[in-house]
């Protein structure tokens, strides 16, 4: 437990865990007359990959929506870097670095693939309107220098081969994997995915948990990430938030939450799929 | 060749002249319908407002000059300056940027995530408004629309084909122009939606608002930009229409004729904008040219509607909508 208050620690498998970036801050999140997220804090440090687990209903997606900027809580703070962020709406909060995927994806059906892909650039594309229509040559190289990191990125997850295909047509995993593209083409400083294996099968779920891991060891990129497989969950993350019923029963490294008899006590009886 | 024949081919050539009218404002309301889901009523108003606003820019005259004189007793209407079409034209542009930027921040800022017919109300509310804006700023007189565009019949196609079948066909030059200039606008929007990055940003709000958000693009901003492109559209439209008829309320009309073109195209489709606008303006004047006359004439008032209906029964998608699938 020593190690979770240094500055920076190295894992067993040689990453280098850096200081906290995203604390959150007492966050209570209700809708009408539901609470979905009750007086929760915890942080989540450079570099580390951070699991939200919990069963249904509990509040995890809620939770990943606030740090988004999609929901605003009614209470608490999130600090980003050391400060208060304030409020803030979700393309903003894209803007400084973190990218998301979707529990039920969200992509843009009648686009390519590329095309999807590409979106996940513009945060990094600064040209503006009349300088796009003026200065065609600047504007155009930095349509190429983009394009360039997109191509990098559909290597890494291996989807060259449906470039060009509207996502509309792709079966479920794939759409998976091209909502991951998009989320790190943005080059994210923060990654937040929601659940990104459900409905997969096992040699599916085995792929993309090789993506995470590589993504978080090649780019050194922070993951914050929900999953009800516990197997998967065991193997990827360095920490786990257990939540249930809006509150928070567990934190601390897998091996910690397993043991932890409250959160015991909220898987038993629960069905998951 | 026989001469009904000839008479019909003329009739729809100049039936694609209207159609063409007919389709940018019907591009007009798929721009914005694509990207907000709001059914924007006023778009035929902007059009109207954007001819008026050329020819007042155009003719130095003093806006809301009536208001002002009757409130300081002064008797002012010119500035006694006159504007070169083509700045008149800039301005004119910039004008609808304005007004867009206006709507969004005054109107639809308050009322996202309200159901849609409360947006469309709201553009009830805004086409009455601007009417009387309008005619606030700059009177309600008919006025001329003269931006130098060729007018009148064009000799070449009249002389070819009286030589060619011995009957000169009558197109008007305008109409001519009116379709080049349109085409040209059609082809830059679509460049700039698939090869721009505001572009891309444009079609993906106009797929899902939610991962539009997620890789950080602004809805109020794309929102401004369709609402100025829907600006510009009507702001040629206008123009057009008003070269053609002269600028006065009926021209607000146009965009009553856009609804079945719409219905026959598909709310959210630019080719089937065009398309049902082409196939409208020809069929509404090839069928008064026919059957008009066994039945009393007129039949340009109903003809797009009854068209527009039978299309909502038999393929309520339009000719290039995706097939709605409820799903339950
Ligand atoms: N937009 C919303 N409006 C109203 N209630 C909501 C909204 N989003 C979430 N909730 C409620 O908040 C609670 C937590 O939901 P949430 O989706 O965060 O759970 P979850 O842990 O992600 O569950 P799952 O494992 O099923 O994805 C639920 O009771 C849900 O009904
Ligand atoms: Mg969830």
């Amino acid at each position: 437990m020593n190690q979770m208050n240094a500055e920076s620690y190295v894992t067993a498998d040689g990453r280098t865990i850096g200081g906290v970036v995203m604390e959150m801050k007492n966050i209570t999140l209700r809708f009408g007359g539901v609470t979905a997220i009750e007086d929760i804090s915890f942080d989540i440090r450079e570099g580390e990959i951070r699991a939200i687990i919990g069963p249904n209903g509990a509040g995890k997606s809620s939770m990943l929506n606030v740090i988004s900027g999609f929901y605003v809580p009614q209470e608490g703070e999130v600090w980003f870097h050391g400060a208060p962020r304030p409020k803030m709406r979700p393309y903003k909060v894209a803007k400084q670095g973190i990218a998301r995927t979707f529990q039920n994806i969200a992509l843009f059906e009648g686009m390519s693939v590329l095309d999807n892909v590409m979106t996940g650039r513009l945060t990094h594309m600064k040209s503006g309107m009349l300088s796009q229509a003026m200065w065609w040559g600047k504007a155009q190289r930095e349509e190429f220098e983009n394009r360039a990191q997109v191509e990098k990125v559909i290597d890494f997850l291996e989807i060259q081969a449906i470039r060009k295909t509207p996502v509309g047509r792709l079966p479920y995993g794939l759409k998976k994997r091209v909502e991951l593209a998009r989320a790190l083409a943005a080059e994210p400083k923060l990654l937040l995915l929601d659940e990104p294996m459900a409905g997969m099968n096992v040699e599916e779920k085995e792929d993309m948990s090789r993506f995470i891991l590589d993504v978080n060891d090649e780019f050194g990129t922070t993951i914050c990430l929900i999953e009800h497989d516990m197997g998967v969950v065991m193997d990827l993350s360095d920490r786990v938030v257990v939540m249930d019923y809006g509150k928070k029963i567990g934190d601390g490294t897998p091996n910690d939450v397993r043991n932890n008899q409250a959160v015991i006590d909220a898987y038993l009886g629960v069905s998951h799929d | 060749m026989p001469d009904q024949l000839l008479f019909a081919i003329e009739v729809a050539l100049n039936g694609l002249m209207t159609g063409v009218l007919y389709a940018l404002v019907a591009l007009g309301f798929v721009l914005i319908f694509k990207a907000s889901g709001v059914f924007n009523y006023a778009q035929g108003v902007m059009a109207l407002f954007a001819a008026m606003t050329l020819v007042g820019i155009q003719k130095g005259q003093v806006p809301f000059a009536h208001l002002i004189n009757s409130i300081f007793g002064t008797d002012i209407h010119h500035f006694g300056w006159h504007v070169p079409s083509i700045i008149a034209i800039i301005l004119t542009a910039g004008v609808m940027v304005l007004f867009a930027w206006i709507v969004e921040r005054y109107i639809l800022k308050h009322l996202v995530n309200q159901p849609e017919i409360i947006l469309f109300m709201a553009t009830i509310g805004l086409t009455y408004f601007m009417e009387g804006f309008g005619d606030l700023m700059w009177g309600a007189d008919l006025k001329r629309l003269d931006v130098g565009l060729p007018q009148g019949i064009n000799d070449m196609i009249d002389i070819t084909t009286a030589e060619w079948f011995g009957y000169g066909f009558f197109i008007d030059n305008l109409d001519i122009v009116a379709t080049i200039i349109a085409a040209i606008l059609v082809a830059g929007l679509i460049l700039f939606s698939q090869y721009t990055k505001q572009g891309r940003a444009m079609r993906a709000v106009a797929d899902d608002h939610q991962a539009a958000l997620s890789v950080g693009i602004s809805l109020r901003f794309i929102w401004v930009l369709v609402w100025s492109l829907a600006g510009f559209v009507a702001l040629v439209a206008g123009m057009m229409w008003g070269a053609k008829s002269g600028v006065q309320f009926s021209l607000s009309l146009i965009a009553l004729k856009a609804l079945p073109v719409l219905m026959l195209g598909g709310f959210t489709s630019i080719p089937g904008a065009i398309v049902g606008g082409l196939i409208i303006g020809v069929g509404e004047k090839l069928f008064e040219f026919s059957i008009g006359p066994l039945i009393g004439g007129a039949t340009e008032n109903w003809f797009a509607y009854v068209l527009a209906l039978l299309f909502l029964v038999f393929r309520p998608q339009g000719l290039f909508g995706e097939k709605i699938i409820e799903r339950v």
